[in-house]
């Protein structure tokens, strides 16, 4: 069985929660329990029916607004696949919340409602989703119940749609008319929606490829742990461990250990102690290496034709998430997966204006600001582009003093044009 | 050339926990794995085998124990850890009770679920733990659904929803300072089938009271049946009967339900859950039931 990681994003009412609730409703994945005590609150709470909602918001902060402010996550199965919903925030300032949600998903449900068509938050959310990577959209016209199940109010938000999708270069996009509320095309077709002639939406998510896990890219591995038994048995085993995070691994494999450069064969790849010709991602494997040579953690291990030229310099595109500005000349922690080191920024090139996808002028970084920097790290980083890889061309940047996560950074260039200078 | 591996969802989500257990040990000095005897811990210790193996784990095992065990429970840890033949530590509720002065909850049921915050945090600064790794899952609770898997708590081990910090991709943030540590949660991703699968599929022994078993039981006015054990006070009252049951949760025995089931092997309690709509926690603590935000009010306190 595959797993479906997926998004869903639109503005505050469109109906999102609405929609969680029906999804886990309708597939059996809300026990009996956990409907009573809906049940019981919304009798307390005087509506009458089911709020659907109920089932995803969760902490009191929210109860007590009414609002979702944090990202939630939400598990159902049905005999197909398995799915993990990731339900983000729509308000502007929980943009940060929004990166979180799509870093880790394959799809974006992309939420409107049918009386108001696209409108702002629509194009943000799914600019900060291609940012992030995201391939596949499905447009979702919620409440179209409330205009009468038209057609051609369905036709004219996903023309509209169309055209933002296709200024950001999105290539896959699944417009699928529903009503989360009375469930209509959610799980099965409605007899309201006659004219649809598409799958519900279950059906689509059920159906559409899965990433690959990326195994066509190129091989990447980051040692997160040594294994030095030092016992009796073992005196010498030295066995590095880690995740695959792209492609694929074989025994034998000329690989170089960057960012040292050192060039071996990789001896042996142990998955749970037993030995394996070949791994991919995102296997969890120990690897072991013909020569003595001295790895440690955050250290990248490549098959040599595929190598990355490790740099101290890096263009990136950042999500900002905290309070306090950033400006140039300020230090931070760079963690790239398992490597960690210091750096500083030497340049704020612009900022992306994310309603437009333009780019302007800028000299600092606030609160959900998405900007572009030139950063210099004190130990090279074995990187790629976040165009080429999606994990590894990834990092997060942290305040040295609290340790907070300061921002989301993805790689666009590795290599800059600019000559070097040291600082 | 050899085909491809094909990796399936519980693949993806046994990788997932691995890799979380290996920066725990890659960016923590002193980790520990709170180790209760119930299958998610006992899953939890599974993984663990796959990710440090050959080697020792690089943390111990500790088990906070309220004292209001089942003995197979008991039992069973400890042979776990002697096979195992890793580290276990044990500190017991009973302890911090006289230690600290607290009151003993009273009643009928005296569920020690919530001193358990005591113990863990003294458990904590004694030995200086800066991660302890639990097996709680996001499908829990509603509060947990929100929970990051690296989570910060402060001094006083309190959780604050509004502070959490983003998690993103894979990527793992531990760097704390003095004074904080992480509560991490490797298969927060992982359903309670999943779980049971899990279980299947790896051949993982459990304690029998998770099998269908005659036990004399206490039917509470919810009609839920709970275990009688010796910490139960009871009464002329007390309705009591003898049924099949099996545990889905072990923990406070005073405050952990049973349910009515013939189910003997994994393969039957698959089928059991598949069937029974009604989720582990509901069906089996007591003592969410307090208030509707019983969960969230605990976290922020320290709990687990
Ligand atoms: N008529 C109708 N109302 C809907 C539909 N979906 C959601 N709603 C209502 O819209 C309101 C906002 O929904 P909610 O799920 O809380 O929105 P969220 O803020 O996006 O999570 C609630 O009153 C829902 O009952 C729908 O398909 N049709």
């Amino acid at each position: 069985m595959d797993l479906l990681r997926f998004i869903t994003c639109g503005s505050v009412d469109d109906g999102k929660s609405t929609l969680i609730g029906r999804l886990l409703y309708d597939s059996d994945a809300v026990s009996l329990d956990v409907l009573a005590a809906l049940e019981e609150q919304n009798r307390t709470s005087a509506a009458g029916t089911v709020d659907l909602a109920l089932l995803t918001d969760g902490l009191r902060a929210e109860r007590e607004q009414g609002i979702t402010i944090d990202v939630a996550h939400k598990y159902f199965t049905t005999p197909r696949r398995k799915f993990i919903i990731t339900d983000t925030p729509g308000h502007v300032q929980y943009t940060r919340n929004m990166v979180t949600g799509a870093s880790n998903a394959d799809l974006a449900i992309v939420l409107v409602d049918a009386r108001q068509g696209i409108v702002e938050q629509t194009r943000r959310h799914t600019i900060v989703s291609v940012l992030l990577g995201i391939k596949r959209f499905v447009l979702a016209v919620n409440k179209i119940d409330l205009m009468g199940y038209s057609e051609a109010v369905f036709h004219d938000i996903v023309a509209d749609y169309a055209a933002v999708a296709a200024q950001l270069g999105i290539k896959q996009v699944a417009n699928i008319p529903i009503s989360a509320l009375h469930g209509d095309n959610v799980v099965k077709p409605s007899a309201n929606l006659p004219w649809y002639k598409g799958p519900s939406l279950l059906e689509y998510l059920e159906t559409v490829p899965v990433a690959t896990e990326a195994n066509t890219d190129a091989a990447r591995f980051q040692v997160q742990y040594v294994i030095r038994p030092q016992s009796v048995e073992l005196p010498d085993y030295r066995g590095y461990a880690g995740r695959i995070q792209s492609g694929v691994y074989r025994r034998g494999d000329q690989v170089l250990v960057l960012p040292a450069g050192i060039e071996t064969t990789l001896e042996a790849i142990e998955i749970n102690q037993q030995e394996a010709d070949v791994a991919v991602a995102p296997q969890a494997v120990v690897l072991r290496l013909t020569d003595d040579v001295d790895v440690s953690r955050g250290d990248t291990i490549v098959p040599l034709a595929l190598a990355p030229e490790p740099t101290r310099e890096l263009e990136a595109t950042l999500c900002w998430m905290v309070e306090q500005p950033l400006r140039a000349g300020h230090k931070l922690l760079v963690q790239h997966h398992t490597a960690k080191t210091r750096a500083v920024v030497q340049a704020i090139v612009g900022k992306t204006d994310i309603q437009s996808f333009a780019q302007q002028e800028a000299t600092e970084a606030k609160l959900n600001d998405i900007v572009r920097v030139r950063l210099k790290t004190a130990q090279p980083l074995a990187a790629d582009t976040y165009q080429q890889n999606r994990t590894t061309g990834a990092f997060i940047l942290l305040d040295e003093q609290t340790g907070a996560t300061l921002a989301a950074g993805l790689i666009e260039q590795t290599v800059l044009a600019e000559p070097e200078f040291e600082i | 050339m050899p085909t491809l591996p094909r990796i399936d969802y519980l693949d993806r989500l046994e990788a997932e926990a691995i890799h979380i257990l290996r920066e725990v040990a890659g960016q923590f000095q002193r980790p520990a794995l709170l180790f209760s005897g119930g299958k998610d811990s006992i899953a939890l210790v599974r993984l663990a085998q796959k990710a440090f193996r050959p080697g020792k784990f690089p943390f111990p095992l500790v088990h906070i124990d309220t004292g209001h065990n089942f003995p197979e429970v008991l039992q069973f840890r400890d042979q776990l850890a002697a096979e195992l033949g890793e580290q276990l530590i044990v500190r017991r509720v009973e302890d911090t009770i006289k230690q600290r002065g607290l009151r003993e909850p009273g009643g009928k049921f005296p569920s020690r679920n919530a001193l358990q915050t005591y113990t863990l945090l003294d458990t904590i600064e004694e030995f200086g733990f800066d991660a302890c790794i639990g097996g709680a899952r996001r499908d829990e609770e509603k509060a947990r659904a929100k929970e990051r898997i690296f989570s910060v708590r402060d001094e006083f081990g309190q959780w604050d929803p509004r502070r959490q910090r983003p998690e993103l991709w894979n990527i793992y943030n531990g760097q704390i300072q003095p004074g904080e540590n992480v509560r991490v949660f490797p298969i927060s991703n992982w359903t309670e089938l999943d779980v049971w699968n899990y279980i299947q599929r790896e051949n993982i022994l459990l304690p029998s009271i998770y099998f269908a078993h005659e036990r004399r039981c206490v039917v509470l006015p919810s009609g839920q049946l709970l275990a009688v054990t010796e910490h139960l006070t009871l009464d002329a009252s007390d309705e009591l009967t003898t049924r099949q049951v099996r545990f889905r949760t072990v923990g406070d025995a005073t405050c952990t339900a049973a349910v009515e089931s013939d189910a003997h092997t994994l393969e039957a309690i698959i089928e059991d859950i598949l069937q029974a709509k009604v989720s582990e926690r509901g069906a089996t603590r007591l003592d969410d039931k307090i208030s509707e935000t019983g969960m969230e009010d605990r976290k922020r306190n320290g709990y687990f």
